[in-house]
């Protein structure tokens, strides 16, 4: 199958709309969420028309179809991330999924091996989104464990050259992300990997910016844990994946508690369900799982490394087309290698709420600010940035649309 | 263009030639607020004398809204009372909250009815107020350092 994002773009009824006076939707935002294909509105839409009931309980057709197109979701995140399916937790964002497991380790008893006392630490980078870094800085704060980091160098690269430093034999944790959702870079993890586990540290992936845009396969990543959202790959809001290696699950305390999680309870007491259910506590966002279920298998009949060429040639075009314009500076590496479709950048003096409010009257929506990772853009020197992602509906008429955009806004603002 | 009355000449003389955009050395109350969605952030002096504002200084960084929104208070309220400052206060929050329906008191607000195109873009609204909280929290803290 050829590769077409004008055809692909006809999957999402969205893209279709005008902005700002019957201007043409130019949408380079979906690395704060994506848009959603027909396929996923209608297969979230159907289970409350066709199906919907309480999975897992309720001796009645509705409950069974239920349960199986749940169940059938996880199978389709499994197979899609190259996991087993008792490894696949539904949460409910990212956000949870990376609290999930920063709350489980503050559970653990003494004895446990994610057990947390002062004089352990924790690994983060400074290019963490605050949903990897503020989780991590709480449970430092409850357990008395010490907050350490890989910093940013001027590239916008991970400094590893104190790998075996900054990760040593008190490291129970190493938390960081695939790809940062300012930068663009995208880590290599073999240096992380292999030392962490080498101290007996567990590796946590916050692969939001990555699962969306390139084939994943959590055994070859050689991570521990790794955490993504639906609603940034196609999929529906309120639905978040958590995957962690079975053996390590199977002692990890749960979070949160209640029903569905449990084997067994008493006045006192209660045992915990075998993974996965023992991390989903309660009648789960089973719609949305479903709809996650439709997304992957709407990127995977595209294929993923279709969707990550195409990401690359369009990041490309667009880093050389904004390079040309004066006063424009990207903020992260300036070329393709080891980078993902998100390009940040300042523009002489305008400020990027006005640059992202002058695009936004030509109907171009990008993200401004710090993108949720403050540390790092007060590191890079740029209290804010504007920041263009694309995804595989995007064309380079988008881009084109961009660069004459971020020119307008030039003339505009220079009067 | 609609966009132009978001961003009228005034908002960006103000933003270019920003008054009274260097702290003064002394003050009665200094306050630092930031806009936690955006980043801007803006550090702002208060010095009173009994009941009149007789200094406003500031510095900051952020997005020409607020940048000019902050310009506009201190020429607008540097001489006046707490009283009026209050007046003045209240009418440009009613402004902003008006959703493009009013255009503003220009005999009160002055320069700052410039600033009633914000009122049809929610998300700018909080840029157009940072400085107006943080003036608000400054002479707070000033009035109560002279009881």
């Amino acid at each position: 199958m050829t590769f077409d994002a004008h055809a692909i773009a006809k999957d999402f009824p969205i893209l279709d709309r005008t902005i700002r006076d019957g201007k043409r939707l130019v949408y380079l935002d979906s690395g704060a969420t994506s848009q959603k294909p027909n396929v996923v509105i209608e297969a979230e839409s159907n289970f409350y028309r066709l199906h919907n009931a309480a999975v897992h309980r309720g001796a009645h057709q509705l409950a069974e179809e239920a349960t199986d197109a749940y169940e059938g979701a996880r199978e389709i995140v499994a197979t899609f991330l190259n996991a087993s399916v008792d490894e696949i937790i539904f949460t409910k964002s990212a956000t949870e999924s990376l609290n999930l497991i920063s709350y489980a380790m503050g559970n653990a008893a003494p004895g446990n091996r994610f057990h947390l006392q002062a004089g352990d630490s924790i690994v983060v980078t400074e290019m963490e989104h605050h949903a990897n870094l503020i989780p991590w800085q709480q449970l430092v704060a409850r357990t008395g464990a010490t907050l350490k980091w890989f910093s940013v160098t001027d590239e916008g690269r991970l400094d590893l050259s104190q790998v075996n430093s900054v990760i040593d034999e008190k490291t129970k944790v190493v938390a960081l992300t695939h790809q940062s959702n300012v930068l663009g870079t995208i880590n290599t993890l073999d240096a992380i990997t292999k030392r962490a586990h080498e101290v007996g540290a567990v590796v946590v992936l916050d692969a939001c910016q990555s699962v969306p845009h390139m084939k994943t396969d959590v055994k070859a990543l050689d991570v521990d844990f790794l955490a993504f959202s639906g609603h940034k790959a196609v999929g529906p809001t309120g639905v978040g994946i958590f995957w962690g290696r079975a053996e390590l699950l199977a002692d990890l305390p749960p979070f949160l508690t209640g029903g569905s999680m449990i084997e067994n309870v008493t006045m006192e007491s209660a045992t915990w369900a075998p993974a996965p259910k023992k991390f989903e506590a309660g009648v789960p966002n089973m719609a949305q799982a479903v709809g996650l279920g439709a997304a992957l298998t709407y990127l995977t009949r595209i294929g993923m490394d279709n969707i990550h060429k195409h990401e690359i040639a369009l990041t490309k075009y667009l880093i050389e087309g904004l390079s040309a314009i004066s006063d424009l500076r990207i903020i992260g590496p300036k070329t393709t290698e080891l980078r993902g479709g998100v390009v940040s950048f300042t523009l002489g003096d305008i400020h990027p709420h006005d640059l992202g409010q002058y695009l936004d009257s030509q109907g171009i929506a990008v993200r401004t600010g710090h993108h949720c990772a403050w540390p790092l853009t007060r590191k890079l020197g740029v209290p804010a940035t504007t920041r263009a992602s694309v995804y595989l509906y995007n064309t380079t008429d988008d881009l084109d649309a961009l660069i004459v955009g971020v020119q307008g806004a030039q003339k505009y603002f220079g009067r | 263009m609609q966009l132009d009355n978001l961003y009228q000449e005034v908002i960006l003389d103000h933003y270019k030639n920003p008054q009274n955009k260097k702290l003064s050395a002394t003050f009665d109350a200094q306050v630092h607020h930031i806009n936690p969605s955006c980043g801007d952030e803006i550090t702002l002096n208060v010095t009173l004398e009994g009941n009149i504002i007789k200094n406003v200084s500031w510095d900051g960084v952020g997005c020409s809204i607020s940048q000019a929104s902050v310009s506009i208070l201190t020429d607008l309220l540097i001489g006046k009372s707490l009283d009026q400052a209050q007046v003045i206060a209240d009418s440009f929050m009613h402004l902003m909250q008006s959703k493009g329906t009013e255009k503003g008191d220009e005999s009160l607000l002055e320069d700052a009815v410039a600033l009633a195109g914000v009122s049809q873009y929610p998300a700018r609204i909080k840029c157009a107020l940072l400085g107006w909280m943080a003036f608000k929290d400054a002479s707070v803290q000033a009035l109560a350092k002279q009881a």
